[in-house]
Formats: C-alpha cells, structure tokens, sequence
C-alpha cells in the first residue's frame, strides 16, 4: 500500500488512454468489415475456380492476408490500440516471414 | 494489519484503480504469439509439404467439400463479428443485446463444430483415416496432405472448444455484473483469442480447400 499513490497516478494515465479509446464503440463501423470479410471470402472463392495457374496461390494468400488485415485491425482494434501492440503485431509477422524464407532457401536447393 | 482492514472499507470503492486493463490486454496479445509460434511452425511444415508434392495436394484437395469450406469460414466470420458487436453493445452498457450477440457467438461456434464433425465422419465413412484402406492406396503426398489436415483442422477446433469456454466464462461474468460497461477487458480478451482462431481460419480454408 506504500507506493498506493504512485500507483494510482500511473493507472489513471493507462485508464485515460482506455476510456479514449473506448469512446466512440460504434456498431456501424464492425457490420461494413464483416461485409467485405464476406465479399473477399466469395471473392477468393470464385477466383480458385478459374485456372490460375501458379498465381492462384499467390491470389488467394494475398485476399486471405487482406482479411486478416481487417479482422487485426477492426475486430481486434489495433488500429485504434496502442503503439506497443502495433510494433508487436509487426515484430511477430516480420519473424514468421523471416523463417519462412529461410525455410525455402532450404527447400529450393536441397531438392534441385 | 488492523489499519489495513480499517481502510479496506473505503477501498472497496477505489477497488477498480487496482485493475491494470493494459497489463490484461498485454498479456493476451503475448499469449496469442505464441499460438502463431504454434500454428506457424505448421503452416511451415504445410508449405514444405506442398513445395514438394504440388501435384499430390492438388489431387487429395480435391476430396474435400469446398462447400462445407466456405459456409464454416462465413460461420466463423459472422460469430467474430458478434463477438465485437457483443463488446460494443457492453460499453454502451447494454447488458442484454450484449449476451444475445454472445449467445449468437456460441451458437455459431458449435455449428462450426458440427460442420466438422460431418466433415470429418464423410472422410472416415471414406476410409480417411490413419491407417485407414483409402489412405494406404494414397501416394505419399497425399498421406501428408490428410495429416496436416487433420492435425492442422482439428487443432483449430481443439481451439474452438477452448474459445466457446472461455466465452462462455465471460458470459457468466457478465450476468453476475463482474464485468461491466467500465470493466471489460476479459470480454475483450476473449474476443482477440476467438479473432485469432478466426485469422487461422481464414488461412485454413484456401490452403486445404480452394487449390485446384
């Protein structure tokens, strides 16, 4: 209870930033993402119809990364969150990125 | 001691200052790193398989139900939506249109589950399975596709389940008015993990079932 006083200052600040956050909740916004989460979805789906070719995987990581995008953003209000969260999301996708690739350095030419 | 217990009184009302919402919402998003370390590292392991065996997984893809596919991902966007307009209509502390949307939630996540469940059984009713008479014709390719889909989809599920849980804890938290229009972040917590089982989803679902 000793550093109470402290504490509580340092709270009021991170409660400041949520009830900011927290102030405009609308429903609005939430019901268009989840339209165009349903338009990419019938989207992708037509497209893995036509013949594509190697493209096709490309297409479909790229619309499955836009939805993501939006779910991270709107569902999960990143976009309205806190910087650290940001840097965090970023760090994490940049390090699943990395050993990807590294991974397929290793594919590519183990199997030429 | 005694001192402490006299000012406890008055602390029950400043008992909210206690709560670090922050630190909550720090914790969660760490915890859901780690299912990305989780369900990448199997991602990875997917898109090995497929470099080497492109024209196997095309071929074993093509057993699956894009229809069933596709109506499970709509299922699983739709109850991601309830789940933020659940959390919406809490901090306009609407405590009844709040349940009603997490009531809608667990209604789609368990559709989600019984879409599976049927999904699964056409493939074992195949002989689909581990050990399985269709499964042992199968190339080697082939094989590895249905094992990371079954080890890959039902994973997703085993998280579903954890997901409906957890929800359902915070929908009991509700009703006992624990958590409030001012009080919470548990409910937003349970959303970001029932959002990240949505983003594997939406990876899932053209990985297994749209290649051609």
């Amino acid at each position: 209870m000793d550093n109470h006083n402290s504490g509580h200052s340092e709270h009021s600040e991170h409660n400041d930033g949520h009830i900011a956050e927290a102030h405009h909740p609308s429903y609005g916004i939430n019901v268009l993402v989840w339209i165009g989460l349903i338009a990419l979805t019938s989207i992708t789906v037509s497209v893995s119809g036509i013949n594509l070719g190697s493209l096709a995987l490309t297409v479909a990581l790229i619309i499955a990364t836009v939805k993501t995008m939006f779910v991270i953003n709107f569902f999960m209000h990143l976009k309205f969150d806190n910087k650290v969260f940001k840097i965090f999301v970023g760090v994490c996708m940049l390090i699943f990125i990395v050993v990807l690739v590294l991974t397929f350095f290793d594919l590519t030419f183990r199997y030429e | 001691m005694s001192q402490n217990i006299d000012t406890s009184q008055q602390e029950i009302h400043e008992v909210h200052i206690h709560r670090d919402d922050f630190g909550s919402k720090m914790g969660m998003w760490l915890f859901l790193f780690t299912e990305v370390l989780l369900f990448g590292g199997m991602f990875i392991l997917y898109a090995s398989y497929r470099f080497i065996y492109p024209n196997e997984f095309v071929l074993a893809a093509s057993e699956l139900d894009m229809l069933m596919g596709a109506v499970n991902t709509v299922i699983l966007l739709t109850s991601s939506l309830t789940v933020v307009l659940g959390i919406v209509a809490l901090q306009k502390n609407n405590k009844k249109l709040c349940m009603f949307f997490m009531w809608v939630t667990v209604v789609c996540g368990l559709l989600f589950l019984v879409n599976k469940y049927f999904e699964w059984g056409a493939k074992f009713h195949h002989g689909i399975y581990p050990k399985g008479p269709a499964l042992q014709d199968m190339s080697e390719g082939e094989v590895m596709y249905f094992g990371l889909y079954y080890v890959m989809t039902g994973l997703h599920g085993l998280h579903i389940v954890v997901g409906l849980a957890f929800i359902g804890f915070v929908m009991w938290q509700i009703k006992k008015d624990i958590l409030t229009s001012t009080n919470f972040q548990r409910l937003e917590n349970a959303g970001l993990y029932w959002h990240l089982v949505d983003i594997i989803w939406i990876f899932l679902f053209p990985l297994f079932y749209l290649i051609h």
